[in-house]
């Protein structure tokens, strides 16, 4: 990991003493078991010892400014188009950010983070302008299993996923790519994501952490600083999911 | 058949015998190479095999093999044929096969996959079409369900002979159905409501309580059902009460069959006589199979997608009792497991559970998350030897359910 960002881990403004996660809009945003992200942050988080606690807030409850780490998920057009004027008019999620919380988006919620995003008839609508990126519709949909190398800057090992998206998202220079497309789309340039600081993104859709644990591990670090190493039986059902599917997907396929 | 055109009538017997043929050889049911092999020879044959038959359609995410046997059953009563897609093969060459095999039945029951529904109404000009609910299903090859609601009410509304009965508890087939210039609505219910939490209208959330549900901002609301189940019995469209004892397990299976009702009584079949036709049904397609493995009671539950498995667990045998859990992730599966993360598996805990299929590590490192034990076994004759109850329930996804019924006989 980078060591400026560990330095800021868990420097931020947080008041309990417990962990709090927060997975914005699941009512909206949650298409493919966006819940995972949060099971596996809350399990990884229990096992070392750290207090958990989990808000879920709908588009009609306002966006609490004092969490820890952010969750937003996949959702289709139109939920994504209401989800970005409710966020927009809430403010919450912007706010927090901006205050050093750590937030992890993923598929819509992922373009959502950006200037912009092609609406349900492939219009450009106005997103949250947290990440620095620009998404559009692009010319055929990416279905399938994607692999991914992780800026080196991270300290996080190959990607595994799944995408299943017509997204295109170019990165403007406040932002740099999460990772490079081994194989699969991304964001559609050999690009996978992107991150700045403690905001991340990417196209891995729904529960992208369960098949990357050290991705969920950097999240937490962030956010409450270095972790404990899990137990080898604690790990060892993600170790060999995360062994069958990297071995399921020959590299440079997609 | 008599007025069928000359290849249309070819077209059906040789596809009629290669499905035999699949039959005799172990290849299949064969009740989908008929239709691919007619198809091909008169590409109209769905609608030149459909003109003159009353047809009902029957589509929905979860539900449509049974209902559609349901009403099938139900409209024996006229003691006349009825042709129908009885094992599920429900795009364009199953139900052309399906109606090649029964030349001579006034009556089609047929299930249509959900992307087909508009091209199947265009072709078979049903006299009823049945829509049963829209939830998350296999989205790597499916489309989403908005899209697919959008579709149905064009479909709908260039269709306005057709007389349509649509649950009323699910929005986006309350949608879909309003399209339709006439309606029957039923109180079918809504187990799984994670995909309408907004407005289908106009994208708002929605506000639910126990009348139903509606759109605080547009005014779209859960328009008032003539079919309406209450506990153990049915309430019929005109106010009389039956009771609703079937040999098919559970809540999904008794909004099943209140929808079959539904539809009957549209054919002049009265509640009275459907039931007990229905009653006789006790295992449709393999769902809920009983076979006897190494002196174990074995019980075969499908779920092919998160509603799905809410209703295999409301029908799960009290615990101790202990199941099996297989998943594959093959083409008719969906490619993408993600959506095992948007279930549940937390009410298992207390019994044995033993995980199986193609992907069981993706189950086990879901139920590892839910703080369910659980056990890796080969298959099922692996968990019978390790049980030590008289029964064993096995909910399997769409192709680790075909497997396990290819292994053990095809017994309906």
């Amino acid at each position: 990991m980078d060591a400026d960002m560990a330095a800021r881990g868990g420097g931020h403004a947080r008041r309990a003493s417990s962990l709090r996660l927060v997975w914005v809009y699941p009512d909206l945003l949650s298409t493919y078991g966006d819940r995972g992200n949060l099971l596996v942050l809350e399990r990884r988080a229990r096992l070392r010892g750290i207090e958990v606690e989990s808000v879920l807030v709908n588009a009609d409850h306002p966006v609490p400014r004092q969490g820890d780490i952010y969750l937003m998920g996949g959702g289709e057009d139109l939920p994504q188009t209401l989800a970005a004027r409710r966020l927009r008019a809430d403010g919450g999620l912007a706010a927090a950010a901006q205050h050093g919380a750590v937030v992890f988006a993923v598929c819509a919620g992922y373009q959502l983070l950006g200037a912009e995003f092609g609406g349900e008839d492939g219009q450009l609508l106005q997103g949250l302008e947290i990440l620095d990126i620009h998404s559009g519709r692009g010319e055929r949909r990416g279905v399938g299993e994607i692999v991914a190398d992780v800026d080196p800057r991270l300290g996080v090992p190959r990607l595994t996923g799944f995408e299943n998206h017509q997204g295109v998202t170019k990165l403007g220079p406040g932002a740099a790519p999460l990772a490079r497309v081994v194989a699969g789309v991304g964001n559609g340039d050999g690009t996978e994501g992107a991150f700045a600081g403690r905001v991340l993104g990417t196209y891995l859709h729904g529960p992208a952490l369960v098949r990357n644990p050290a991705l969920a591990d950097l999240l937490l670090t962030l956010a409450v600083g270095q972790l404990p190493p899990m137990s080898d039986r604690d790990e060892e059902w993600t170790r060999r999911l995360r062994e069958q599917r990297l071995a399921a997907v020959p590299a440079g396929v997609g | 058949m008599g007025k069928l055109p000359l290849r249309a009538r070819l077209a059906t017997t040789i596809g009629g015998a290669a499905g035999r043929m699949s039959r005799l050889a172990g290849r299949g049911d064969g009740s989908v190479i008929g239709g691919v092999i007619g198809l091909r020879m008169e590409p109209n044959l769905l609608a030149l095999l459909a003109a003159g038959r009353q047809i009902v359609l029957v589509t929905g995410t979860n539900g449509k093999t049974t209902t559609t046997r349901l009403i099938a059953a139900g409209l024996t009563a006229f003691g006349l044929p009825v042709a129908s897609n009885a094992f599920g093969a429900n795009m364009e060459a199953g139900l052309t096969a399906a109606l090649g095999r029964a030349p001579d039945a006034p009556l089609a029951v047929l299930e249509v996959d959900e992307k087909y529904l508009p091209a199947v109404i265009k072709a078979t000009r049903p006299r009823v079409v049945t829509l049963l609910n829209l939830s998350r299903d296999q989205m790597d090859r499916a489309a989403e369900i908005w899209l697919v609601a959008r579709k149905w009410r064009q479909a709908l509304a260039a269709a306005p002979d057709s007389l349509v009965v649509a649950n009323a508890d699910d929005p986006l087939i309350a949608w879909s159905a309003a399209a339709a210039p006439h309606v029957v609505w039923v109180a079918a219910g809504q187990r799984w409501r994670e995909d309408s939490w907004c407005c289908p209208q106009c994208g708002s959330h929605l506000l639910r309580d126990e009348l139903g549900w509606r759109c605080a901002e547009c005014g779209f609301a859960r328009p008032p059902a003539r079919w309406v189940l209450e506990g153990g019995s049915v309430i019929d469209s005109s106010g009389r009460i039956h009771g609703m004892s079937l040999s098919l397990p559970g809540r999904a299976n008794r909004s099943n069959a209140l929808v079959a009702l539904a539809v009957s009584e549209i054919f002049g079949v009265d509640p009275e006589q459907a039931l007990p036709r229905m009653r006789q049904v006790a295992s449709v397609a393999g769902r809920y199979t009983r076979f006897e493995r190494h002196g174990r009671q074995v019980r075969l539950l499908l779920a092919k997608n998160p509603a799905g498995w809410l209703e295999a667990f409301d029908v799960l045998d009290p615990p101790p009792v202990p199941v099996l859990l297989s998943v594959n992730a093959r083409e008719p599966d969906g490619r993408d497991t993600s959506w095992l993360w948007d279930v549940d598996y937390r009410v298992l805990r207390g019994r044995p559970v033993f995980v199986t299929g193609e992907r069981r590590l993706d189950l086990a490192v879901r139920l590892e998350a839910d703080g369910v034990p659980f056990q890796l076994v080969e298959g099922v004759d692996d968990a019978v030897e390790l049980v030590q109850d008289a029964s064993l329930d096995v909910i399997a996804n769409y192709t680790a359910f075909q497997q396990i019924r290819a292994t053990f006989g095809r017994a309906e």
